[in-house]
């Protein structure tokens, strides 16, 4: 190894060496240390009893109806809001491609959810909810108090993940548009193509890289959700999300083994998830890279 | 330019009124937020858009409350300080990624990826151990080193995606005439890198800004808690009302620098966005 290729790989270690140690520092340790934990009986409340138990809290865990069900809620939150705002998503994108005039407008006023904090988002939609102060129940003539019931308080949670996270999909979705080239479309316009197969036999096809990258984020995303819920119904009325869930465990009940427990068990959703995305549709995410 | 040449009267409408309908749907919670928080307290549940009478006594509650000045110190200080960490850690990791040739290059990259997908609750209860043992539960430090950690994938992703459209030629020039790698990227290099970094750096401020788990996991007190977490937990100035006033008031005060920021800067942060999603 010459001795310039060997001062190039020193200086290229020397200037990754603080993320990568952060990174391992704040993520990586905390992560087994969580999975050591999590064999363990530890509550913070009684110190003195913490021993060795094995798989016991895993046990618990998945013999635990809230768990279950706020695995359940979570699938229902994710397919939901990621699905919705994906069709959506794809309307925005296509008014903003389309629109002559007040396309800016549109793509800045998107970007006001976008950068709104969830929690504001979130306190946002319970106020507008809200049989007093709110303007749903005027604008739909109804009466509800939608978030004391468990059904409904689940579509205010979507609804409110779907106005907050459209944006990003939209403008992400509008520079996949921009990729298609114009005159595939013109000449399948020529040939005699209506907008619908345009869209569906050309624009679909071409965008499909970046739309996957797209839902491979968002659903990893809506999987964690957790501002929302603590900020709308806490959880109350069977609407517990499993960060919720482990949040309870953790902090609240200061359980550390029970906690750490689901903590790992939702990394493990996650990282089945992330596999089903890679393997299961081909992202070849090595290739593009992504905020 | 695609199909829009063509754009007859017919179609122009329909994508006006659909613009039209996406400007009313991502604005009405909002429009409605700041409505109530100018509203009377007496006034709140009156479901009415327009205030009966405007009046600003939620924000003078707000600014005179302890607990709501201190929180916005604190997310100003913390979302500041953590920007600046990720975005000095990034550029440094992005430039040699990019830029030099080493092992472990294709490593860092793909670690940095998985921290973007790694749910934070898992760590939050280790964080909350060991920040206790460690003194740094309810400080600054114990807010800005997750944040910081987790924005950096962001950090470099968008990074590395902005410093490869860099003339890095300029660069070689610099190191032909003399100057060592690290005066090239000092130099040379930095000034044109500006963008991009300003563009992670919004992005990384954003991220800080929003946050809500670890401030509520890992703080107790005024001392560190930030504002979306003082917002949840609002008392208000009397135990027997509903602080819905105050709330809505705290919500638009800190929802009027974020959107300074995305209409200055809202070309910066599309790009940063979807810098990497679409480029190969």
């Amino acid at each position: 190894m010459s001795r310039r290729v060997h001062a190039e790989h020193r200086l290229a270690w020397m200037l990754c060496a603080p993320a990568v140690i952060a990174m391992l520092l704040v993520t990586a340790y905390p992560m087994l240390y969580a999975l050591w934990l999590s064999l363990f009986r530890y509550d913070l409340r009684f110190p003195d009893e913490r021993h060795f138990i094995g798989l016991d809290n895993y046990l618990s865990v998945l013999s635990s109806e809230t768990w279950w069900q706020s695995l359940f809620n979570t699938l229902v939150i994710t397919t939901g809001s990621v699905a919705i705002e994906f069709v959506l998503g794809m309307i925005f994108a296509l008014v903003m491609h389309h629109a002559l005039v007040g396309r800016r407008v549109v793509r800045t006023t998107l970007l006001v959810p976008y950068g709104i904090i969830t929690v504001v988002a979130a306190m946002s939609w319970r106020f507008a909810f809200d049989p007093t102060t709110g303007f749903v129940n005027v604008l739909v003539g109804l009466d509800g108090s939608w978030l004391a019931e468990r059904w409904s308080a689940i579509f205010v949670i979507i609804q409110t993940e779907i106005w907050k996270t459209t944006p990003f999909m939209a403008l992400l979705l509008l520079a996949g548009l921009t990729l298609v080239p114009g005159d595939v479309l013109r000449a399948a316009r020529v040939d005699g193509a209506n907008a619908w197969q345009r869209f569906f036999r050309i624009t679909l096809p071409l965008m499909r890289p970046v739309i996957m990258v797209a839902l491979l984020f968002r659903t990893l995303d809506a999987f964690r959700i957790f501002d929302t819920v603590f900020v709308q119904t806490r959880g109350a009325q069977g609407t517990e999300s499993v960060s919720i869930v482990g949040y309870d465990a953790l902090i609240t009940r200061l359980n550390l083994g029970l906690g750490s427990a689901v903590s790992i068990l939702i990394f493990l959703c996650v990282l089945a998830i992330a596999v089903v995305y890679i393997k299961g549709f081909g992202i070849d995410l090595s290739r593009r890279e992504q905020p | 330019m695609t199909i829009r040449e063509s754009g007859n009267l017919v179609e122009r409408l329909f994508w006006g009124i659909g613009s039209a309908l996406v400007v009313i749907y991502s604005l009405l919670p909002v429009a409605w937020i700041v409505s109530l928080s100018l509203k009377r307290s007496a006034d709140l549940g009156d479901n009415r858009f327009i205030p009966h009478v405007i009046s600003l006594e939620h924000y003078q509650a707000i600014f005179h409350d302890p607990q709501f000045s201190a929180a916005l110190g604190n997310s100003i200080g913390i979302a500041g300080i953590s920007t600046l960490a990720a975005v000095i850690l990034g550029m440094f990791t992005a430039y040699a990624v990019v830029r030099l040739e080493f092992p472990g290059r294709r490593l860092i990259m793909a670690g940095a990826l998985s921290i973007a997908m790694f749910p934070p609750v898992s760590i939050i209860g280790p964080l909350f151990n060991m920040w206790r043992t460690f003194g740094l539960y309810d400080t600054w430090a114990g807010l800005i080193l997750p944040y910081m950690t987790f924005t950096l994938p962001l950090a470099i992703w968008t990074l590395s995606a902005f410093f490869r459209e860099i003339p890095w030629d300029l660069e070689k020039a610099a190191r032909v005439d003399g100057a060592t790698p690290m005066q090239a990227f000092l130099r040379v290099i930095t000034p044109l890198a500006a963008p991009g970094v300003f563009t992670a750096a919004i992005l990384v401020f954003m991220f800080a800004w929003n946050d809500f788990l670890f401030a509520i996991s890992l703080t107790s007190t005024n001392d560190a808690r930030t504002v979306p977490a003082a917002i949840a937990f609002f008392t208000g100035s009397s135990r027997f009302e509903q602080p819905t006033g105050s709330i809505a008031a705290a919500s638009v005060v800190v929802t009027i620098p974020i959107i300074i920021l995305v209409l200055v800067f809202q070309r910066r942060i599309v790009a940063g966005l979807t810098s990497g999603a679409v480029k190969g």
